[in-house]
């Protein structure tokens, strides 16, 4: 068995790389990347994010292994700062023995399963952590090796659910193919800004790169199941565990090899006339010299290491497939430091990288020293705790020296950063963000990994049973296409659904909601605010907004945590379902209506153990009204008990609703914390939709403006405005000749749309409507003005349409056509009647006003 | 010989009729997806390209196809999903739920057959059976779940959406509109509807969150046009398999559609109604009319089809009245006349028939009062009268107070076709006055 060294042979020092992710408002810190000092050799492992790491525990022969989903700080835990969050792996030997049967078979031994158990804890101290180790994850088809030298590389074929043993699922399998793939994708944001505002000069590079870019994954992904079994690629995994398994060498050559990365990047990037300088070191890379064992052995490293460095990748790649695709590469080699070249010398953004990391950097020590945890098992934890204790006290020794280094690291960290953003600028299907998203970005991935038991219990109770296995529309067997031509693409950020990065024109909205809530949640009190407005005003983006933004405050530990919670009136069936909705996902108890209320109130109005603050959305609070107004009395009753410390937040469309439907007791308890979304204005809409469309030319300004003036001139609805938008693209491609050249949004293509969806249809479909019909309508004109009403009976109108038809030398019309024809308008609602069992009796009156019918039957 | 030559082709026509009939009668009655489009490209279009985004593109959308009665909605939308599933890699993508505003006459109703339709029971069982809250929440997950890229588009096909609207709080819609704007499954909303007044019964926050697309169907040919669907419509295809047979019978429609009084019956049916529906109808008949010894339509034919078509039912109605019937109503349009459309009870139509009858005793035998009443609410049944209000057990049925359903007019045309009616019936008919 591997020895693998722990904190009794060498001290080590753990540190951030690169800056935190920074949020508009909040302090959110998470990282990329960390990097580790072994005390005693100058030798430091840089670990990201998607990588596999391994984790001390109490057995040196075998420590915990785990693929590090996150790295950030917390500081409500204070003697331990970084902590990690992690998919656990475990192997065979932690399998209960009871249950090692289950396997069937004889495991490798280096076999480890995916841990698939959510109640264990996955938050841990990242400064447990003891290096790098390689995982290779195996089809089901795939026998797992047995006699590899090579210790440091694991495999993994099945999951471990401590009930059975179950192959991996093919999203698991890819997505633990590429572990790097997805710590690059995290980083895109800030080349996509860059990318976006230099698009038109390099499009067609970019599709040549994006081609490659498809291919190098394909490959990839095709290869790597299978490469534990070709003698080439076991050759390269001997090679690259030559000499000894320790753990200190092993760092010692993976820093030996990464200065020399780094260097050579920094030529590469450096490098502004390209072709004429990059041919040379690609010929360089292509010749057979280089694949000595030394590089490929690195490549190896390199492979679980960093595959951020695009050139660096195309090496491995070339090792590894045919000599066919050997030219794409070259391509894409070429290609790359075009593009980076570029980019240093346009973009200011790139300048401001380094400071960008560097404060990550800073933020990340801080929430590293932060982590403690508790691994998955007890004495697990027990184990990490004692050690922290340890380091504990000889952090402060190498800790200067760290940060130092941390500044020497930079430069490299920068490029490999802007590369990796480079390649992920392709993938167009991703809408371009801002460095605020980033955040967003990697909390939905927090989010997920947060659903522990421990964190948000109303979702861990959800597994409970299979019965309540969350349901899903199946999915599709074809990728959705991406959009092709810039209306296509414009077409996707005009949809309603793209979530935009930020809500223009709502700053100050946002910024009262956020304080309110973060005053009551500062104070540990509870509050409610009513807010309103008219629909497509952004009331509940808004409040989803404040909710994300204090979200990833809880996480970095600037508010407390607290818990949120949504409803919302009109996706309940009956207004008194939102006690059981809320208890639901407050606690994951499933209770009827009556005792859900009862449940809540004991929760929130006795006086009992000290809990986090809750927040609760009621969205569409009118829906929620009854007779009695128990709904919204109790609601707004919680907040005022003390030990409740509940925010409720409501949104509904009229200002005045507390006044109008409530009874004094229930406005009394809501309180005066109003705030009203008023409509948009015109150049709010406009500025919506420019953010929206940012750098992509598809709309002529003026038509724009024209649907954002009257969109505001009718409603004020962003809805309306994002969808006639849409619309005025398809208009566009619709009147395209060539459909490869699309011209931009006119003018005349909005006012289409706009037509199309405010004008009334009534005055064509009285235009289109038969003879008879329209005859119809006239004698009901003439018997109006006959009888001066605005009603007549059928028979009346009758006699008129008859003497009607008689002077316009139109055939008898019998009754029962007449009847059929009254009939047929009122079907239409042209016409207003009553049902036709009254017969001749049945009384009828016009739905439009007789100055359209007149109009519409005079234009012939 | 000649007779049994007659004879042989006179069947084959029968086998070739009987074949005609067969094609045609499917063509007149089922609305299949594989006859042609009339006068809607531009609506075809639009209407596939959006599916097809959602199909291909995952981007949800919501539609409104809205036209009067028989203007082609269900067509339009049968033609362009049959034209979606044409494309192999849509078949398998896509799911379709079909509702109807009739059949699905509440939410709970409409959730439950969503789950159904989605097979989304397959997943957890029994969860179909659930409670309505239930119902709701597990299918709002279910949908929540997906994201545009990766999940499976749906498309919702709501035939009768105005019914949808009238369902309490119109849930489902507004579920179903918010999902289409946000970023959860894709799915198309399609709305069919005849009511152009649709989007004022929307709710407000469900009409922000309709994507307020419309296509219109409208029937906007002319008669031209018309006579040249008549002709399609009436023509065989090509694959019929008496070839012979099909040129004749296409010469001859061709001719028709040439014939003037062919063309007058056709232009009384267009300007009563532009409806292919109808159309339909006179065909159907029309076509009723051929036999084996009849084989080929004549304007003859079409004309006595269009007759039966444009027949008023209320006079065919009186055409089976007993002679005392006819003298009630009689009676009843003079005290309509006399008493401008008031209302009358059973009394005062006997007075009235009495003082007739005292009159021209000759003429017509004098009934006893209770067959007299046997008569009168024989047209009650008949719905000829109504009475004004509900009539309740212990009022005097002779005392309730009735309305004549039946237009002067009305009266009069049938009477001239009444067979065997007494002269001074008919006159009394003409003149209140003429009994003096």
């Amino acid at each position: 068995m591997a020895h693998y060294p722990t904190r009794l042979k060498t001290r080590k020092t753990y540190s951030w790389v690169g800056r935190p992710l920074w949020d508009r408002k909040l302090h959110y810190q998470t990282y990329r990347e960390m990097c580790v000092k072994t005390e005693g050799c100058s030798t430091e492992i840089h670990i990201q994010i998607g990588q596999f790491v391994l984790i001390e525990g109490d057995d040196d022969e075998n420590p915990y292994v785990a693929k590090l989903l996150e790295l950030f700080e917390d500081d409500s835990d204070p003697p331990h700062k970084k902590r990690a969050r992690v998919q656990w792996f475990v192997r065979f030997c932690e399998v209960p023995a009871c249950k090692r049967h289950l396997l069937g078979r004889k495991p490798g031994a280096q076999e480890i399963f995916w841990y698939d158990y959510p109640a264990c804890d996955n938050n841990i101290n990242a400064e447990t952590i003891i290096g790098l180790v390689r995982v290779i994850p195996l089809a089901p088809k795939d026998v797992v090796p047995t006699n590899l030298k090579n210790e440091k590389t694991l495999f993994v074929k099945l999951s471990w659910n401590e009930k059975k043993f179950r192959p991996l699922s093919s999203e698991l399998f890819a997505e633990l193919n590429k572990p790097q793939e997805s710590a690059a994708k995290c980083q895109k944001p800030v080349g996509a800004k860059s990318e976006s505002a230099e698009s038109p000069s390099w499009t067609p590079a970019e599709h040549v790169a994006k081609r490659i870019e498809s291919r190098h994954s394909t490959s990839k992904s095709r290869q790597t199941p299978t490469r534990p079994l070709t003698p080439r690629a076991r050759k390269r995994l001997e090679l690259g565990s030559l000499g000894n398994p320790q753990m200190s060498q092993q760092t010692s050559r993976a820093s030996l090899d990464s200065p020399g990365r780094m260097k050579r990047k920094v030529a590469f990037s450096e490098i502004t006339s390209p072709s004429k300088r990059s041919q040379p070191d690609k010929l360089q890379t292509l010749s057979p010299a280089l694949k000595a064992p030394e590089k490929t052995r690195e490549t190896g490293l390199c492979y679980t290491e960093d595959d951020e460095a695009s050139p660096k990748r195309c090496i491995i790649l070339r090792t590894r497939i045919p000599a066919s695709k050997t030219i794409d590469i070259k391509e894409e080699r070429i290609l790359t430091p075009i593009r980076g070249g570029q980019k240093s010398s346009v973009m200011p953004s790139v300048i401001l990288k380094p400071e960008n990391i560097k404060k990550r950097d800073a933020k990340e020590t801080e929430a590293q020293n932060e982590a403690t945890s508790t691994p998955r098992h007890i004495r697990r934890k027990s184990s990490v705790l004692s050690m922290n204790r340890i380091r504990q006290q000889l952090r402060f020794l190498g800790h200067s020296k760290s940060d130092q280094e941390e500044k020497g690291i930079l430069p490299a960290a920068e490029i490999s950063e802007s590369s990796s953003d480079e390649e992920e600028a392709f993938t167009p299907p991703v809408p371009k963000r801002t460095p605020r998203t980033v955040s967003r970005n990697l909390r939905s991935s927090l989010k997920s990994s947060l659903h522990t038991p421990t964190k948000m219990p109303k979702k861990s109770l959800k597994p409970k049973t299979p019965r309540c296995a969350t349901p899903q529309i199946r999915s599709r067997s074809l990728a959705a296409q991406e959009p092709a031509s810039v209306l296509e693409e414009a077409r996707l950020r005009l949809h309603v659904s793209a979530v935009p990065e930020s809500l223009p024109c709502r700053e100050q909205e946002f910024q009262d909601i956020y304080n309110f809530v973060e005053s009551k949640l500062l104070d540990r009190t509870g509050g409610c605010m009513y807010i309103s407005g008219v629909p497509g005003t952004g009331k509940t983006a808004t409040v989803h907004e404040v909710m994300r933004c204090l979200q990833q405050a809880a996480q970095a530990n600037d508010v407390p945590p607290f818990q949120y919670i949504e409803v919302n009136g009109m996706k309940l069936t009956e207004p008194h379902q939102v006690y059981v909705q809320i208890l639901q996902k407050l606690t994951g108890q499933k209770a009827t209506a009556n005792h859900a209320a009862e449940l809540l109130a004991k929760r929130f109005c006795t006086r009992g153990s000290p809990q986090e603050t809750t927040v609760l959305l009621v969205d569409e609070l009118d829906l929620l009204w009854t007779h009695k107004q128990d709904i919204m009395y109790n609601l707004f009753d919680w907040p005022t008990h003390k030990e409740a410390r509940l925010v409720v937040l409501t949104i509904a469309n009229t200002m005045d609703l507390p006044e109008r439907i409530m009874l004094n007791r229930v406005s009394s308890r809501l309180g005066l914390t109003r705030m009203s979304f008023q409509p948009y204005t015109y150049s709010q809409l406009q500025q919506i939709l420019r953010s929206r469309l940012k750098q992509l030319k598809a709309f002529e300004d003026d038509a724009i403006q024209l649907v954002a003036r009257k969109v505001a001139a009718l409603s004020g609805d962003a809805r309306r405005c994002l969808d006639i938008c849409r619309r005025a693209t398809e208009i566009c491609e619709f009147s395209q000749q060539k459909p490869d050249s699309p011209g931009l949004v006119t003018i005349a293509h909005s006012m289409e749309a706009v037509d199309e969806m405010f004008s009334s249809s009534y005055i064509t479909a009285i235009k289109n409507s038969s003879v008879l019909e329209q005859s119809f309508l006239r004698a009901i004109l003439a018997e109006f003005r006959r009888s001066g009403l605005e009603e007549a009976t059928f028979q009346q109108i009758y006699s008129q349409h008859v003497a009607l038809c008689r002077m316009e030398g139109l055939s008898y019309p019998t009754v029962s056509e007449t009847m059929a024809v009254c009939s047929h308008l009122g079907s239409c609602r042209l016409l207003l009647v009553e049902p036709s069992r009254n017969d001749l009796l049945l009384r009828v009156r016009l739905n439009v006003s007789q100055d359209d019918v007149l109009y519409a039957l005079k234009e012939e | 010989m000649s007779s049994r030559k007659s004879k042989s082709n006179s069947l084959i026509h029968a086998e070739c009729l009987s074949q005609v009939q067969r094609i045609l009668r499917e063509r007149f009655c089922h609305q299949s997806p594989h006859s042609n489009l009339f006068g809607v490209q531009v609506q075809y279009k639009h209407l596939s390209e959006l599916l097809k985004r959602t199909a291909l593109h995952g981007e949800s959308n919501s539609v409104l196809i809205i036209g009067p009665r028989g203007s082609g909605k269900t067509m339009l939308i049968n033609h362009a999903l049959k034209e979606l599933m044409e494309i192999e890699e849509v078949s398998e993508n896509v799911l379709q739920v079909h509702l109807n505003g009739l059949l699905q006459i509440n939410d709970k109703i409409a959730l439950k057959e969503i789950t159904r339709q989605l097979n989304l029971e397959n997943v957890v069982g029994d969860k179909v059976f659930g409670s309505f809250a239930e119902n709701l929440s597990f299918l709002l997950e279910a949908l929540k779940k997906g994201d545009r890229t990766s999940s499976c588009p749906v498309i919702f096909i709501l035939d009768e959406f105005d019914l949808f609207a009238h369902h309490k709080n119109q849930t489902l819609l507004y579920n179903l509109f918010d999902i289409s704007q946000s970023a959860q499954t894709p799915i198309a909303v399609i709305g069919l509807t005849c009511r152009l007044d649709i989007l004022e019964l929307l709710e407000k926050r469900v009409k922000s969150r309709f994507s307020h697309r419309q296509i219109h169907l409208m029937n906007s040919f002319g008669f031209p046009q018309y006579v040249k669907i008549f002709k399609e419509q009436l023509s065989l295809p090509a694959e019929f398999p008496d070839k012979l047979f099909a040129e004749k019978w296409n010469e001859n429609v061709q001719y028709l559609s040439e014939d003037r009084s062919v063309q007058e019956v056709l232009q009384k049916h267009f300007s009563i109604s532009k409806n292919l529906r109808s159309l339909h109808m006179l065909l159907m008949l029309t076509l009723n009319r051929v036999t084996a010894s009849h084989p080929f339509m004549t304007a003859i034919d079409l004309m006595e089809a269009s007759q039966l078509c444009s027949m008023d039912s209320k006079a065919n109605i009186v055409h089976g009245l007993s002679v005392l019937e006819i003298c009630l109503i009689i009676a009843m349009k003079h005290l309509n006349d006399i008493y401008e459309e008031e209302p009358f009870n059973f009394q005062m139509v006997y007075n009235e028939f009495q003082k007739f009858v005292q009159r021209k005793a000759h003429s017509v035998y004098n009934f006893e009062k209770p067959v007299v009443m046997k008569a009168f609410e024989h047209l009650q049944q008949l719905e000829l009268i109504k009475p004004m209000e509900r009539t309740s057990g212990n009022s005097q049925r002779e005392y309730q107070l009735m309305k004549l359903l039946l237009d002067n007019t009305q009266i009069m045309n049938a009477l001239q076709k009444y067979p065997n009616c007494p002269t001074d019936v008919r006159q009394w008919a003409t003149s209140s006055l003429s009994w003096l």
